[in-house]
């Protein structure tokens, strides 16, 4: 088969006026990236023979991908031979003589640069993208078309997909630009949703992370997310139906993304925060089922399970980084509280403070059943710093503080009828475990830099029983 | 020109099952999911039931928080017609 020469051009390109003569008189094929319209006024404009060829969907143009046009390129069928981007008088001559043809470009400059292909518009090189992605099968989510007279808020939440509050369309250009942040293919598989058994590739996951608002680089962490929620023992079955207000809380160490750690570290205003978290129940709402008041049948719920992420503070942290690499940690926990000492400056007392705390957990009267997350500000933590405690030290004391003699903790103690159970209790003196063991108190280092405050979260049913804290590598989905 | 998104739910397609057979059922299985006081009601339901004349058998789950694991699930399902549930605390 004879090699055949092959231009693109587009309308509004001034270059590619200069250059169309001279195809055109030599019979050269010409595809115009401009729709039909524009294209047959440039035909007219120049006073061209032929109109040139419209490249429909820009098919063309998608497979050849050049950066510029005027375009002239040699194929042997499919096979590209050779290319001139832009006005190059020579090369472009000599390409048109191996194909046997002669362009007359006498009079034109030298050389001049092309404008821009439309391939590279960014919204159209997004919509090829996403054209691209389906037709490999890296997008197969089905198509949901939301009218022109719909607003597409109200329509997305119409549709049940949203915690309550607007939320970006996960348009397929977005979806595509979402996958940007992983080198992970769209259709692995990040873990099965309870409680309707709801596959959830990375496809489905970047859909919702749009939706909550996340960047691409917020992806890798709640990929991780993703997979830690689905772990056995995370028990997330139970926690999206049972009564307790617990959600799933994201805890992340050294996994950057732009995740807040210092000031109002649990609160709003830093976005990979709330759209990491917000993406993790988006997926536990739309890929798992788990919807409030149907399948979460929580009394209270919390304010934080509309989503909530943070990070573990670097900055001034008196203790080691518990995990070598990028990690997030998921604890099923109620919304947390304060914990106010402005007067401790020694270790012993700012951990008695803690445990007085930590004691609340649930009810004052509960062992056993419940874990805690100690959020320890930066002005406390300090106190542990100079006196040399490590995270493990303060977590051990903190065990031990947190017991109180069996007598005050039987059913009935202090005029509450809930507690320990009086057949369990032979010696109203010997004391009695707050927590299970010395590793069922998280420690965590955040917040602002000044406040002589921390923050305790009580735990949903925990360890074997229930929800057990479990954690994800992020570069694993990075 | 509307908008096209991406579905994010697991795309489930509703499937339709008819209701078991409303016959009367010869064994009864009383699970109890393990929250506080389900046993009390089981016992109270146990009782007149059996004052009924029907063949009761008592099961439990390991533990409220999660779903019963399938073997216990099928072995109920194997040796009873129908079932109980103490839900609530």
């Amino acid at each position: 088969m004879a090699s055949e020469l092959v231009a693109l051009v587009k309308h509004d390109c001034p270059v590619c006026d200069q250059v169309l003569p001279a195809l055109d008189a030599a019979g050269v094929r010409v595809v115009s990236q401009s729709d039909p319209a524009q294209t047959a006024a440039q035909a007219a404009r120049l006073g061209l023979r032929r109109v040139p060829e419209v490249d429909a969907d820009l098919a063309l143009s998608e497979r050849l991908d050049p950066e510029a046009v005027p375009t002239v390129v040699l194929l042997d069928g499919e096979r590209e031979e050779g290319r001139v981007e832009g006005l190059d008088r020579a090369r472009i001559a000599e390409l048109a003589a191996r194909a046997g043809a002669h362009l007359d470009l006498d009079g034109l400059p030298e050389r001049r640069p092309g404008c821009a292909s439309r391939t590279r518009d960014p919204e159209v090189a997004a919509r090829l993208a996403a054209r691209a992605a389906r037709r490999e099968g890296r997008l197969r989510a089905r198509e949901i078309e939301i009218g022109e007279l719909e607003d597409v808020h109200e329509a997305l939440l119409a549709r049940g997909v949203t915690d309550g509050l607007p939320v970006v369309p996960p348009t397929p250009e977005r979806v595509v630009g979402m996958l940007e942040g992983t080198s992970r293919h769209p259709q692995d598989v990040v873990g099965v949703l309870p409680p309707y058994d709801g596959e959830a590739t990375v496809e489905k996951v970047a859909i919702n992370a749009v939706m909550a608002g996340c960047a691409p680089e917020h992806l890798p962490v709640v990929l991780a997310a993703v997979e830690a929620a689905c772990r056995p023992e995370f028990a997330l079955h139970g926690l999206v139906a049972t009564t307790h207000p617990a959600g799933p809380v994201i805890v992340a160490f050294g996994a950057g993304a732009g995740i807040n750690a210092a000031g109002n570290v649990l609160g709003q205003g830093a976005r990979a925060n709330l759209a990491i978290g917000r993406a993790l129940q988006l997926v536990v709402r739309n890929v798992g089922g788990g919807r409030p008041g149907i399948e979460d049948r929580a009394a209270h719920g919390q304010p934080g399970k509309v989503g909530l992420c943070f990070a573990e503070r670097a900055d001034g942290n008196p203790w080691p980084a518990p995990y070598e690499r990028p990690t997030v940690m998921l604890m099923a926990l109620e919304a947390p509280r304060l914990i106010v000492d402005q007067l401790a400056r020694e270790p012993e007392g700012l951990a008695a403070s803690f445990a007085l705390a930590l004691e609340s957990v649930a009810h004052p009267k509960l062992r056993l059943a419940f874990d805690a997350l100690l959020v320890v500000g930066p002005e406390h933590a300090r106190v542990f710093a100079e006196a040399g405690w490590s995270r493990e030290r303060l977590r051990d004391r903190l065990f031990e503080l947190t017991t109180s003699p069996a007598g005050e903790l039987v059913r009935g103690a202090g005029g509450s009828p809930e507690g320990v159970e009086a057949r369990f209790v032979s010696d109203p003196a010997v004391p009695v475990a707050k927590f299970a063991s010395p590793d069922r108190i998280q420690i965590v280092h955040a917040g602002g830099d000044a406040g002589l405050f921390s923050m305790v979260f009580g735990s949903w049913a925990a360890g074997e029983i229930g929800s057990a804290p479990v954690t994800a590598e992020v570069d694993a989905w990075a | 020109m509307g908008v096209t998104i991406l579905d994010p739910t697991r795309e489930a397609e509703a499937v339709a099952r008819p209701l078991a057979p409303r016959a009367i059922p010869a064994r009864i299985a009383l699970v109890d999911i393990r929250k506080p006081r389900g046993d009390v009601f089981l016992d109270e339901l146990e009782a007149l039931l059996r004052e009924r004349g029907y063949a009761v058998e008592r099961a439990a789950k390991p533990t409220f928080t999660k779903p019963a694991p399938v073997d216990a699930r099928r072995e109920i399902a194997a040796r009873c017609d129908a079932v109980i549930e103490a839900l609530a605390d």
